[in-house]
């Protein structure tokens, strides 16, 4: 009986006024899509491809990225121009797999592949998360320009 | 004889919509405050500040399918919601709203009837209101809501009689049980009951969270235990039924604390309707505060707690009241 | 205007109080039980005695109808639990204390008839005073039965705590 008493005269007015103080601070609520997040640097969205000054693909088909992968998203089939330089024939990235670890960047020796900040890329339909070679090449000319 | 019943059928009316507003704007507020006291926003997208979600969360409720599960009783099923919603909506007929005032020569009292025994028909509606959410549990055929439904029984019989007790002293002191006549009683500030009887009232506010199954006596429908109590198998409007029961009896059992302790209409400056809407209002925050801090009792705790605590506690504000009148 | 309301409401209550004991579900027979009471409070009402009508909901419909709801709820009974096996000696109290029953009826009748038109207990005189004649009768001229019925209560409780609890 004494404890409750205790409890209902000392420790709920405790309580109570720690949550009214809640009450008075500034919500930190961030409204999404008419405010966004400051990202840090080294934030890890979507995958880009990156080319040569000249304009040819960095990405020579190595195979490191696809092997550092570990939920094995990257997909690719090496092939050959006309001068014998290896490049990448099908160069694909499931996006619905990739859980945005970032080795592959890490991995890359020609610094060829990035992750971009980007991180809205809601889709109507799963086939259109898988990205081709073009998809990332054009979203790295986005990304330098 | 008809000017009469034509100003009650527009009284009627008006509290009807007023009260229904209030419900709806309550739980707007109750999602919004519990927002804040989280440190987040709470509706923001629905209208400005969310002041339409009440309006969407309802058309979205009167729009979804209405599943009634294959092994209930239907017609005690159909029954319950309604049970639980029309006794708090008939309570604010003995609630005075206001003073006398005066429109086209008529004098009018606000209130919608003044008999002596308002607060008796208070009880007597309460303690029927019960019967929607045992009966929802019983008629479900489903384990969880019936364990929601027996555990609010138990809740409510335990702490309705710490409830009318609580508000012993009052009559005690007010020497009428006419709700019109406990409000005059209470003139100046000083001789609010809230003043007169401190223990009373905190009596009061304990039992009336736990009468309308508020946090943290909302074991009925504690969520973590029995998924959602006693309307787990209901949906569409009969689940609204249920909300709009329990907001509205919310809003009743504040109604109740102004008119009994906190001087009802009356106070300065502002019209008297203000007043009390205003003091309402303060009470409705209160319950919401306590259910942004206090976690949910056990439930020996709470039996132990209602019979073991608050009903000695109420037998012994009486007799305090008492020693003090006679002396 | 009283009387219309009394033919509707008698009516409701009686046939009420039939489904009371021929339905098959108890807990039907519990909530038309819940029905009667709360008819009989509107009768009450019409007699001019709303302390009454207030107590009979508040104690019967809203307390003691819940502990019965309750109880058949935790039992649980299922239709073949509760069939057809009456026993002989119930059915031969069960008819003697009918009998007991209808006769205290009839003198309740009887006495009723022989006050109608009688000034000193009709019910306007009572009407204006409610609680505090009620109140003043139950302390002064009806106190030994009033206590009398308060110790049967406190009996009751005890009995019930020493059922409940056996090592105490």
């Amino acid at each position: 009986m004494l404890d409750t008493l205790k409890t209902i005269f000392l420790a709920i007015p405790k309580g109570l006024s720690v949550t009214f103080k809640y009450l008075l601070t500034k919500p930190i609520t961030v409204q999404y899509p008419d405010q966004k997040l400051i990202l840090s640097d080294r934030y890890r969205g979507l995958h880009y491809l990156k080319r040569n000054e000249d304009g040819t693909e960095k990405c020579v088909c190595c195979g490191l990225c696809a092997a550092a992968c570990p939920s094995e998203c990257i997909y690719m089939e090496p092939a050959e121009n006309e001068f014998g330089e290896r490049y990448a024939k099908i160069y694909e990235i499931n996006e619905l797999r990739c859980i945005f670890c970032g080795y592959c960047q890490e991995a890359c020796p020609k610094e060829a592949i990035f992750l971009s900040k980007e991180y809205e890329f809601s889709i109507d339909k799963r086939e259109k998360l898988i990205y081709t070679k073009e998809d990332l090449l054009k979203k790295g000319q986005r990304s330098t320009d | 004889m008809v000017t009469f019943i034509i100003i009650t059928l527009i009284k009627i009316l008006i509290v009807f919509v007023f009260f229904l507003l209030m419900i709806a704007y309550l739980t707007w507020l109750e999602r919004k405050l519990l927002g804040h006291f989280q440190v987040r926003l709470g509706p923001m997208r629905v209208g400005p500040h969310g002041l339409l979600q009440p309006f969407a969360d309802g058309i979205k409720l009167l729009f979804k399918e209405d599943v009634t599960p294959a092994k209930v009783n239907k017609f005690i099923y159909n029954l319950a919601p309604l049970l639980t919603f029309i006794p708090a909506l008939i309570i604010m007929a003995v609630i005075p709203f206001g003073d006398q005032i005066k429109i086209f020569g008529q004098s009018i009292n606000l209130v919608i009837s003044d008999f002596n025994m308002g607060i008796l028909y208070v009880f007597a509606v309460t303690s029927l209101s019960v019967y929607g959410i045992v009966l929802a549990g019983w008629s479900s055929n489903n384990k969880y809501s019936l364990l929601g439904g027996l555990r609010s029984s138990a809740q409510m019989i335990s702490y309705e009689v710490s409830l009318a007790l609580s508000l012993i002293g009052v009559f005690m002191i007010a020497g009428s049980l006419s709700l019109v006549e406990i409000v005059k009683s209470q003139d100046k500030l000083f001789s609010w009951f809230i003043f007169r009887q401190p223990l009373g009232f905190i009596l009061y506010l304990v039992c009336a969270i736990a009468e309308t199954n508020r946090a943290p006596f909302d074991l009925p429908e504690a969520d973590n235990e029995l998924v959602a109590g006693y309307y787990t198998e209901y949906s569409s409007m009969k689940f609204a039924m249920f909300f709009l029961g329990e907001y509205g009896s919310m809003i009743n059992v504040s109604a109740l604390a102004t008119t009994l302790f906190l001087g009802g209409w009356q106070g300065p400056f502002l019209p008297p309707v203000l007043w009390f809407l205003i003091k309402v209002c303060a009470f409705l925050f209160f319950y919401i505060w306590v259910r942004a801090t206090l976690p949910r009792f056990r439930y020996d705790q709470l039996m132990n707690f209602g019979w073991k605590v608050l009903l000695p506690l109420t037998l012994l504000n009486i007799l305090l009241t008492a020693t003090i009148m006679v002396l | 205007m009283e009387i219309v309301v009394f033919a509707i409401i008698s009516v409701v209550a009686t046939v009420c109080a039939i489904f009371v004991i021929s339905h098959r579900n108890p807990v039907s027979s519990a909530l038309f039980l819940i029905a009667t009471m709360v008819s009989l409070a509107i009768l009450f009402l019409t007699l001019n005695a709303p302390f009454l009508a207030a107590i009979q909901i508040i104690v019967y419909a809203g307390a003691i109808m819940v502990l019965f709801l309750f109880v058949i709820m935790l039992l649980n009974l299922r239709k073949d639990e509760f069939g057809p096996e009456r026993k002989r000696a119930q059915r031969f109290f069960a008819i003697l204390f009918g009998f007991l029953f209808l006769i205290l009826i009839a003198t309740a009748i009887d006495v009723g008839l022989s006050t109608v038109g009688n000034p000193e207990v009709s019910t306007t005189k009572l009407a204006p005073a409610g609680v505090e004649m009620l109140a003043e009768l139950l302390f002064t001229k009806y106190l030994f039965p009033f206590e009398i019925a308060s110790v049967l209560l406190l009996v009751a409780i005890v009995g019930a705590v020493v059922m409940a609890k056996r090592k105490l």
